[in-house]
This record gives C-alpha cells, structure tokens and sequence, in this order.
C-alpha cells in the first residue's frame, strides 16, 4: 500500500531503471479532468439527461461511493496533478510517475469513474458506454503506444453490451472487454451471454473488475457497516461470480472465452475450486452441463490479477497458493494511481524464480492479450 | 489411543410441524392448524438433496432419534454430539411467530431427544426476526444446561457484527454460552453479493463467502472487543478458506484500522483467540500434505473442532476425520477444542463421571 508521499520515490525508480525488466500492468485506471470531457460523444438528448437527472446508479448517494473510503477518491495523495483534475486524468504525470520509472510496456486501462456501467436506465448506460470508449482511443491510445483501453459496456443489457463489443472488435486500441464485479445477478446468468458471445467472437478476454453497483447488498446478509467490509467482501463477490460462470455452464458453452478477475485477490482461489470440485462431484445432476470438474474450467479460462495481493502471516505461505494457483494464471497489476498501489518491484512478499517472474509480469499478460 | 469424539454438528430432522403442536400454546396451536401451516422446511436444505441426505441414510431417518445416533454416533464412539435444528424457525416475516415456533422447537428437542439419550446436547435455536426476543429465548432455555450454545444462521437481515443482533451476545455471555453460526439463509437478501443463483449447489457454495462475511462484520463491528467472553463457533462453514480470508482482511485492517478503531489486534490473532471451526465439510483435495499445510496457515491447532454433519453427506464411508492428521492434532480436534469451547460440554462430562 502507497498512501504516504515518498520522497525521492522517481529519483530511485529511476535509479534501477537499467536493470530493471518490462512489466506489463493489467489495472491502470485513467480518469477524466472534468465531466465536460465526455460532451463532444454524447448527442444534446444525453448530455441533457445526464446534465438534468445524474446518472442513477443502482445506490443511494447521487455521487461518491457507498462507503467513504480510506482517501479521498481511494487515490495515492502523491498522484492528484497539480494544475488540478484527478488523479490518473494527467497522462503526463502517469508517464512520469508510473509508465516510465517502472518500465511499463503495456498498461491496460480500465476506468471506472464514471464509465456508464450499471446504471438504472440502460439506455443512458448504453449511450454513456459507447461515449467513454471514443473518449478512451481520443485521449489515451492514441497518445502513448504503451496503452490498450478495456471496452465498457452496458452489462445489465447484454444485446447492448453486445452491439458494442461488436462496434470495436479488431481495433487494436482496445484489450479486453471489461465487466464488473457487482451486477445485478449472478455473471454466468443467460442475459448476460450475449456478452460471452460477442467477447469470444472478438477475441476479446473479459475482465471483471471489484466494484460497481448491481443493487444487491455486497454479503448475502445485508449491508455492513463500513469500508474495510466492503473491500474485504469484493473477494467474495469475485468467489460468487465464478461460481455462477462455471455453474451456469458458461465456461463449458464458450470454450474460447477468457476471464480476467481484476483486483480481486487471487490466494482464496483454491479453497473454491476445492469447495466447488467436491460439491459438483456430489450434485452434478442438478447441472449437467458442466461436463468436467470446474477446477478444469477454471485453470483453463480464468486469469487473475495480482493487486491487491493478499500478506500471508509468514511469507513461505504465498509459496503454497502460487503453488495451488499456478503462476500461469496471475497477471500482475499495480492499480496506479489508487491508494492501495502495488509497486512491481515490492509487492511480491517473496523472490520469484525467473520463469515464473517474466510470466506474471509480462508473459502471460502478453499472451492473453496478444501483445506485442 | 485416541479419544472417544465429541461431534459439534449433528442435524435432527423435525417431521413436520405437526411435531411442534404439543409445544404451542393454544393460540399459536390453533394458528397453524386454521392457516394451514404444515412446514417450515427452508430451500437451504432440499430434504432429498445430497448435502442433506446422505445416500447410505434415508432422509425419513433423520427424523428418528434411535437410527440418527446410531448411523451417526456409534460407528465413531462418540461420545458427545450437539444437536444443531435447521427448521425454518428463522423464515416466517412475524417476529411472534417466530419466537412462539423457535421455543417449540427448542422444547421439542429436549423433550424428544435430549432426554432420550445422555451424549446429546443441543443449540438453542432463536427468534433472529427480534433479537430481544431471541434473547429471552435464550434466558428461557439457558437452564436447561444440556443447550450447550446459542445457533444463528450464516445470512439473515443484517450482517451479525451489527449493534442489532448485540443483545444476544449479551445473552450468550451471561450464560458463557458460544454463538454457533450454521449455513442457511432465512433469506431476506439474496444468498450471494450479487443476486439470486440459480441452483442449489451455488447457494451450498455461497455459504463458504457468507462465512466470510460474517467473520469480518464480527471482526469489524467490535463484537469480541464488546464481549470479551464471547465465542464464536462456525458450523459447516468449511475452513480452508480461512487463511487467505485472514491474510486479505488483516492487510486492509493495516491499511484502514482508523475507521474501526475499537479493533486493536490483528484479525487472525482475534480468530485464533476466539473463533472455531466444525470440521465438515473439509474443503480440500485427498492429498493429506495440502490439507496440512492448510491447518499450517491457519496457524493453531485449536481451531477444528470434529463434526460429522450427519445425516448431511460430507464424506463417504465412516472417514469423518481426514487422513494423516498427525495423533496430537487429531485429539485436539476430536474433542479437546470442543471441551475448551464448550464450558458446558465440560460440566456434563465431569457430572457423568461423578458419583
């Protein structure tokens, strides 16, 4: 975690630099200056709607999270630019702060405030989407080589998240299609294929990103209390979703699909495949779709990324989950320029041997995403 | 040779609400005939499921006390079990009704099992629609020192660390009785985080995460810093997800402890201090190095507490404690922990043994 302002931070990133390897970073979130950006791709019809009514999210509060969070906006103190606007709207200051002292090659840009995603009326969820895309290839992509955008959609509508998916398939500005984790029921659910469909036609992985609103309290007991409950619980909401995409037979109906469960923690995953492999060999009649045990799904076609990464009490214990997990299937992420940051020269509670090293930091990420 | 068990998690089955009849006063009596009321049974726990009914015992048997402990407690020499009701006491929306079919229940156990055989102890089953009225159930039946600990479900209205739910660890304290928290939902939200699964073996699955939510509301809302006595029992909850549930929520308690100042240690020290675990489901592979190395995470032997979870099918055959269990660990889980956890288990042993 990155709260506290450290000095002479690039002064030293800077000082490795020559021994320092490639790492591609599968969460960079990119943020707007100002609401104004997004105008010039809206029609007069939305921007008005949006101007008049807000967005509508499935929560209470018109602006802001559910919970306060940790900092204002989640965000590193050190990454608000100084001519003003949020932090990570600055591609300057991303540059000189991220990109270039850690060596990033690739960065795959997921934004999130505010991307349309989730809100009440589809319509407007459709429109706001398809706007943060155009907005995402004018500002980011198109600026610095190093960058691939995630296609936001308007998940709750999935022959429009389709339609979407479809209007920006082959464009290389784009990575993946990018999802996330709180919807308003179960991911594996049949509204949500033609998602599926039109991301394994593309060729595209589908990321699911911790956070968003679907309406559903985050426990399957209601609303807790405070902050560090609900970042605790996105891990159980990640559990809950893959439990649904493997029990819903999704994995089994497009073999071509790829996951990518982003900043939701990685080291609960063996508990689940052990929870879900014991419970389908005892219950498989119920879902007969699902031909193989879902541990082979799930090792085939979900990837996870590795912020924030969970701090075993002694560290020889991160060894074990590597281990369950396989290295093959993390993808490293620093989730600049929020506060809980991973530095790809620390995060890692231990050393890495070379190959599984160049896997999680580049490797894997490159061949998932083909990039090159 | 190793200790006769005491198993934490058995599941007597109440054949129907008929059963409770001679436990309801007159109103409630005339209540549920009148209206039509004939079972509480909860989609939990579909009585012909495989996780309800072991395919080696009929779901009919459950009901009777004679064939459970005899498919259930002899084969394992048991000597000890708690009787854990899941009857749908929780579901009906009325806070009466609620409370007039959780003291049936709790009446109907002890007087239909309890007093049919001395190794059983139950759980008080509660009113959670009224926690002041659970509450007074649990000063009802706390004399009756064979109710060993208070029973909750994994989901109800609100998160379990809330202030709503503090006068029944209030309660349970006075009567150094453990809170057990079993799987089951009464239902008031959707079993996961984001909505309504389709199946049964996703809402079985979800228990494990409404597990892990619990464990950090209680953690978080301050309950084992309010209730310095308070224990903590999970029952089929599995526990293999419990390390890195602890590695995540004692990072973020690092990053962010200022919003819940009145939390003062490490989440995985107040776990290790003041929660337990039933042993089945065990949630691993065969290979009995990972599971150990699992036990290894969870940094204390004292946590598993042994449970066969009959008649629910967790295992096959009469393996109720996994393989390779070094002979220490083993007797701490098949019935020391339990002894600590339970100070009553403790007194009915010793009164057995006496003169």
């Amino acid at each position: 975690m990155n709260v506290v302002l450290r000095e002479g931070m690039e002064t030293r990133a800077a000082g490795r630099a020559e021994t320092s390897l490639a790492v591609i970073d599968c969460d960079v979130h990119q943020a707007m200056r100002n609401p104004a950006d997004l105008r010039p791709y809206l029609s007069e019809r939305w921007w008005n709607h949006l101007v008049t009514y807000g967005q509508r999210r499935r929560l209470g509060p018109a602006k802001g999270p559910a919970y306060p969070k940790g900092q204002p906006g989640a965000m590193r103190r050190d990454a608000w630019p100084e001519d003003g606007g949020r932090p990570g709207s600055d591609l300057g200051l991303m540059q000189r702060q991220h990109l270039d002292p850690n060596h990033v090659a690739f960065a795959i840009l997921n934004p999130l405030t505010p991307s349309g995603q989730g809100l009440q009326d589809p319509e407007l969820s459709t429109a706001v989407c398809g706007a943060v895309n155009r907005w995402q290839v004018d500002a980011w992509t198109s600026r610095d080589a190093r960058l691939r955008a995630s296609i936001v959609v308007p998940y709750e509508d999935g022959a429009a998240a389709s339609a979407e998916i479809a209007r920006w398939a082959g464009d290389k500005n784009f990575a993946q299609v990018l999802l996330l984790s709180r919807t308003a029921e179960p991911l594996g659910q049949r509204r949500y294929w033609p998602i599926y469909e039109a991301a394994e036609h593309a060729g595209l992985p589908v990321g699911i990103h911790a956070f968003g609103y679907g309406g559903q309290p985050i426990s399957g007991s209601g609303w807790p209390s405070f902050y560090i409950e609900e970042m605790s619980g996105h891990a159980q909401c990640a559990q809950a979703q893959l439990t649904s995409l493997v029990m819903e037979g999704v994995f089994a109906r497009f073999p071509r699909l790829s996951v990518v469960m982003t900043e939701a923690g990685f080291a609960w995953l063996p508990s689940l495949l052990w929870r879900l492999d014991k419970l389908w060999l005892r219950m498989r009649d119920e879902v007969p779709h699902v031909k193989e045990p879902p541990s082979s799904y799930l090792r085939r076609q979900v990837w996870l990324t590795t912020q924030p990464m969970e701090e075993p009490e002694h560290r020889r214990h991160f060894r074990d989950i590597l281990a369950w997990i396989g290295a093959d299937r993390l993808l490293f992420a620093s989730d600049y320029p929020h506060w809980d940051f991973d530095d790809p020269a620390e995060a890692f509670p231990i050393a890495l041997d070379e190959a599984t090293r160049h896997g999680v930091f580049f490797a894997n990420a490159a061949a998932l995403y083909r990039l090159e | 040779m190793i200790a006769a068990p005491i198993d934490c998690d058995i599941h007597p089955t109440v054949p129907g609400l008929a059963a409770l009849l001679p436990y309801l006063d007159a109103h409630w009596r005339e209540q549920v005939v009148a209206r039509g009321l004939d079972e509480l049974d909860s989609i939990s726990y579909p009585k012909n499921a495989p996780i309800t009914a072991r395919p080696d015992f009929s779901p009919e048997a459950g009901t009777d006390c004679m064939r459970l402990l005899a498919r259930a407690l002899d084969p394992f020499g048991t000597r000890l079990a708690i009787c854990n009701c899941l009857y749908g006491v929780q579901l009906p929306f009325s806070e009466d009704l609620g409370a007039a079919l959780a003291a049936a229940l709790n009446d109907w156990i002890a007087r239909e099992w309890l007093d049919r055989d001395a190794r059983l102890r139950a759980s008080i089953v509660v009113p959670t629609q009224n926690p002041a009225l659970a509450a007074a159930e649990i000063e009802r039946v706390a004399m009756d020192r064979r109710f060993v600990q208070v029973l909750l479900l994994a989901n109800d209205s609100e998160p379990l660390g809330r202030r709503r739910w503090w006068p029944i660890y209030e309660a349970a304290s006075r009567h150094a009785l453990p809170v057990g928290i079993h799987a089951g939902s009464n239902y008031r939200h959707a079993v996961t985080g984001v909505g309504w699964p389709s199946y049964c073996i996703e809402d079985y699955a979800a228990q494990a995460q409404s597990f892990q939510s619990q464990l950090a509301s209680l953690i978080c809302e301050g309950v084992f810093a309010k209730f310095p006595a308070l224990r903590v029992v999970m029952i089929e909850s599995g526990f293999t997800w419990l390390p890195a549930f602890l590695w995540r929520l004692g990072k973020f308690w690092r990053g962010l402890r200022a919003e819940v100042p009145w939390v003062t240690t490490p989440p995985a020290e107040i776990v290790r201090e003041r929660v337990r675990f039933t042993l089945q489901p065990v949630d691993a592979p065969e290979d009995p190095a990972i599971l150990l190395r699992v036990i290894e995470q969870m940094g204390s032997d004292r946590l598993l507490l042994f449970s066969t979870d009959h008649p629910h099918w967790q295992f096959d055959g009469g393996a109720a404690l996994p393989e390779g269990l070094p002979p220490l660990l083993a007797e701490r889980v098949l019935a020391e922990n339990a002894l600590e956890t339970y100070p009553r288990l403790l007194e009915a042993t010793t009164a057995e043994e006496g003169p």
